[in-house]
């Protein structure tokens, strides 16, 4: 394989742990606000608990998909930066404000509930502006100007029925991943009326991601047409994709052996697996660009003595942080004390 | 303005935002970890209480320095897109390792603050251990990212293109080991000094109880010996920092003194303007031959001036007061750390009110060390953005936005550092040490800066 293969296959990996990750914090915060001043239901608290220990991990994710372009494709980065200077700072003030007002909000209990709202709202957001980097990638908004300056026309963008429907599937994703994996999260609490709530919402929201992901195929502009040939090329993963997802929705109508309906553990994995083949599917198509037509993965490659230099840097992290993944994971996704808060 | 200087003053403004809460994010869980040592060793309750109160300002702050951090890291990509193409060809590395180093801070985080009572007392030091490594090992490698743009190592630049990359050469360039131990000791003393101010102001309160008095005195006491051994380590690495940049970067140590003329017997000007026009500095104070004892020990160091360059690269003349203002503040700190011990050590008298107002100034007066010194060594740099390989104009970015995001970006910092102060305010307020301190609440009671659930 390869060097730039194995890089931008790491890349890969990385933005799409992420996109779960994010979608899955995000929405989190946005179900935590909605369901939180709900009577007799500990929902929205439930959404808050899982979000206390882990957002701060979630956001390293995030800066390490900014970091992981900037070592492996740094031409990449520069092109990408000065095109997406405006939606990205966006995405920045958001992501402070949504931070922040978060802590505020766990610090003082009597503001609590306006504070929240600032922070779900916000949240709301960033998934489907991060995902409108995708139409751009794909040609036809970005245009180098004379002085070699890449620009993006961000009317013809706001404009374009492309970008609303990959807002709409960001903001559809989001909410469906996270009320999936809230379901699993408070049935794991054995809370059974916070389960059967986001069991509900999981249910209404499935089909909508199905359905925008099959209509933001059909929106692409023409410049864009290389990556629907890339799809059909492909299509043996949108297959395997759409199988899991009917698989994992399934799951949420089959009934345990006590009667309770749903199986969120399977459904949330079985989801998973949906995007993961969806994503290896895009991927596949995407190649050789990074940006259409401007910039290949070939092209936007580091230096190679650095590359090497990252991959050692990749395995030695990863030892060290294995174990402290382990460690968290028992503590606040598996431990009954933290889950029950006894 | 023109674009680049929006670039520098956007990223600048956001840096110096970031820095304060990530100093004391560096700083503060150092301080936890000396109290929660002393609860084990001690036994004695309050320090045990220290730890869990600056902990729980420690995790509010955070939650300012994670999202301004991820800014600063983004805007470097936005605002300076030619520089970061050379980052990421030559010094990768460390950017990446830091992520590792954050992980490791925000993992050992949560399980400190929301695990602590499901925690073995070791575990619970062990975790707050790796939350202090995790902060001072991502300053080491963000600043070792500084250092490679002030000594440049480990590529060569041919017709703008990067060519022989040496990665490791790249990470150990020269100005790596004097500036990471500055930066380390200075967030240090920053941590300490900051609970200096604070236990100062509690203690000058009336009407506190004899036991709150007691707890406070404890947490001047200890803040006090961390701070003060850690502003003599400051000058005495920040000395061999000015040697690195007498070695390395002659310019800007001849703008920081206001030196113009090449000389040995060079004199320090202490204060004052220097003036191009004359080539002198006006209005200070002058010790003769300093400067060349401090460039080299010795007196005949022949010392280069801003003469031997061509104007056009020279560094803004302004980081002269700069430079003064950290010297000063870390010299006076030190008399004043060392001198507030002995009053009470030695002399074993109690301090008298004045004395602990001076302490509450030392806080900020720290973080004003802090910035002058960043602010210096990065206007310092300047018209290069890699020292005698890129200039900054060719660093920034050319697209022409930047107008309105600096106004927006400006405007949600200065909003935010009065939330944050009110929010810390508002925290402490509504839980007091009182509470702490009586007999019958828990130490590891779960409240507050963690669920709303
Ligand atoms: C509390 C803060 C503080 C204090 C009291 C001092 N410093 Fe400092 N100094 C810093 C905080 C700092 C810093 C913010 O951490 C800097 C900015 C960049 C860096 O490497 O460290 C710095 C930079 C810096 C530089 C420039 C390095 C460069 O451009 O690469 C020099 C020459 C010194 N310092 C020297 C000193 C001396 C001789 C001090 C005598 C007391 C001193 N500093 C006290
Ligand atoms: C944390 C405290 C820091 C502060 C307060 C600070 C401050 C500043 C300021 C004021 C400028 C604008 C300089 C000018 O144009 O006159 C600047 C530029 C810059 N700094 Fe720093 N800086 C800090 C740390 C760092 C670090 C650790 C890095 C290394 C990654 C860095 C990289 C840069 C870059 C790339 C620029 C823009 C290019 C240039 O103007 O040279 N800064 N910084
Ligand atoms: C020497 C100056 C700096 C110090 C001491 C410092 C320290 C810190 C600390 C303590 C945090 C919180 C860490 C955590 O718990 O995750 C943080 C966050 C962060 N800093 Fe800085 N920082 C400095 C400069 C910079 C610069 C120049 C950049 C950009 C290149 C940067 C990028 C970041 C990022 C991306 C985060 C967020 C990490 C996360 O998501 O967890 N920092 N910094």
């Amino acid at each position: 394989m390869a060097e730039s293969t194995i890089a931008i296959l790491l890349v890969w990996v990385i933005v799409f742990v992420y996109s779960i990750l994010g979608s899955v914090d995000f929405g989190a915060g946005f179900w935590g606000m909605l369901f939180g001043n709900r009577e007799g239901s500990n929902a929205g608290a439930l959404a808050n608990r899982f979000l206390s220990p882990t957002w701060e991990v979630t956001n390293t994710f995030l800066v390490m998909v900014v970091i992981a372009l900037v070592g492996f494709f740094p031409t990449a980065i520069a092109m990408l930066g000065t095109a997406l200077l405006v939606p990205v700072s966006l995405v920045l003030l958001l992501l402070l404000i949504r931070s922040t007002f978060m802590v505020y909000a766990y610090s003082s209990r009597k503001y609590g509930k306006e504070l929240n709202i600032v922070s779900g709202v916000t949240g709301l957001l960033i998934p489907g502006l991060l995902l409108s980097i995708l139409p751009i990638s794909l040609g036809g908004f970005i245009d180098i100007n004379p002085e070699g300056v890449p620009e993006l026309h961000f009317g013809r963008l706001l404009g374009s029925v492309t970008l609303w429907a990959h807002l709409g599937f960001g903001l559809t994703t989001e909410l469906f991943l996270a009320s999936l994996f809230l379901s699993d999260y408070s049935s794991e609490s054995g809370d059974r009326s916070a389960y059967l709530l986001y069991r509900k919402a999981a249910l209404w929201l499935g089909p909508f991601t199905l359905f925008f992901a099959v209509i933001t195929t059909f929106t692409f502009v023409p410049e864009a047409q290389w990556i629907r040939d890339g799809i059909e090329e492909n299509f043996l993963w949108f297959i395997f994709s759409v199988l899991a997802f009917i698989f994992g929705y399934s799951a949420l109508l089959w009934r345990q052996g006590d009667g309770t309906p749903g199986v969120p553990r399977v459904a949330f994995t079985a989801i998973i697996i949906q995007y993961a083949f969806a994503s290896i599917g895009y991927g596949l198509s995407h190649m050789p660009f990074i940006i259409q037509p401007y910039l290949t993965v070939e092209e936007g490659f580091t230096d190679p003595a650095t590359f090497r230099a990252l991959l050692i840097a990749y395995i030695v992290g990863l030892l060290i942080l294995g174990p402290a993944f382990y460690l968290f994971w028992k503590l606040f996704l598996k431990d009954k004390r933290y889950l029950r808060q006894e | 303005m023109d674009n680049v200087v929006l670039a520098r003053a956007l990223f600048g403004s956001s840096m110096a935002f970031h820095i304060i809460f990530a100093t004391l994010g560096v700083g503060i869980p150092f301080m936890v970890v000396f109290a929660e040592i002393l609860y084990h060793t001690k036994k004695n309750k309050h320090y045990a209480i220290l730890a869990k109160r600056w902990t729980k300002g420690f995790a509010i702050i955070l939650g300012v320095a994670i999202p301004s951090g991820t800014i600063v890291g983004v805007m470097l990509s936005l605002l300076f897109p030619g520089f970061m193409e050379i980052v990421g060809k030559v010094i990768a590395v460390p950017f990446q390792v830091e992520i590792w180093a954050f992980m490791l801070e925000a993992l050992f985080m949560s399980i400190y603050i929301y695990a602590a009572d499901r925690l073995t007392p070791t575990l619970r030091i062990i975790s707050v251990f790796f939350v202090a490594l995790g902060a001072s090992a991502s300053a080491v490698l963000i600043t070792d990212a500084h250092a490679w743009m002030n000594t440049p190592r480990g590529f060569d630049l041919v017709n703008g293109e990067v060519t022989n990359v040496d990665p490791i050469a790249a990470i150990f360039s020269p100005s790596l080991y004097s500036t990471a131990l500055h930066v380390l000791s200075s967030a240090y003393m920053t941590g300490a000094f900051v609970i200096v101010s604070l236990a100062a102001y509690k203690l000058l309160k009336r009407g506190s109880t004899k036991e709150e008095r007691a707890y406070h005195h404890r947490s001047l006491m200890l803040a006090l010996v961390v701070g003060g051994t850690l502003s003599l380590f400051t000058a005495i690495n920040g000395h061999a920092t000015a040697q690195m940049l007498h070695k390395y970067q002659p310019e800007k140590l001849a703008a920081a003194e206001g030196l113009f003329e090449t000389t040995s017997h060079a004199p320090l000007a202490v204060f004052g303007v220097a003036n191009p026009e004359t080539g002198e500095v006006e209005g200070g104070i002058e010790i003769p031959w300093a400067l060349s004892f401090l460039a080299g020990n010795s007196f005949d160091t022949v010392v280069k001036g801003l003469n031997e360059y061509p104007q056009e690269l020279w560094p803004p003349l302004y980081i002269h007061t700069l430079f003064n203002i950290m010297v000063v503040i870390g010299g006076f700190l030190i008399v004043l750390a060392f001198g507030v011990l002995a009053w009470r050590y030695v002399l074993k008298k109690s301090l008298p009110r004045w004395m602990l107002w001076v302490l509450v100034s030392s806080g900020a007066l720290s973080m004003i060390g802090i910035e002058t010194g960043w602010i210096f060594s990065c206007t310092g740099r300047q018209p290069w953005t890699i020292y005698h390989m890129q200039l900054t104009k060719d660093a920034a970015t050319k697209s022409d936005n930047l107008p309105t995001l600096f106004f927006m970006f400006i405007g949600i910092y200065v909003v935010l550092l009065f939330l944050t102060a009110f929010v810390l305010r508002f925290y402490f307020k509504r839980h007091p040490v009182s509470k702490d301190l009586t007999p019958d609440t828990p130490i590891l009671e779960d409240e507050g800066v963690n669920t709303n659930g």
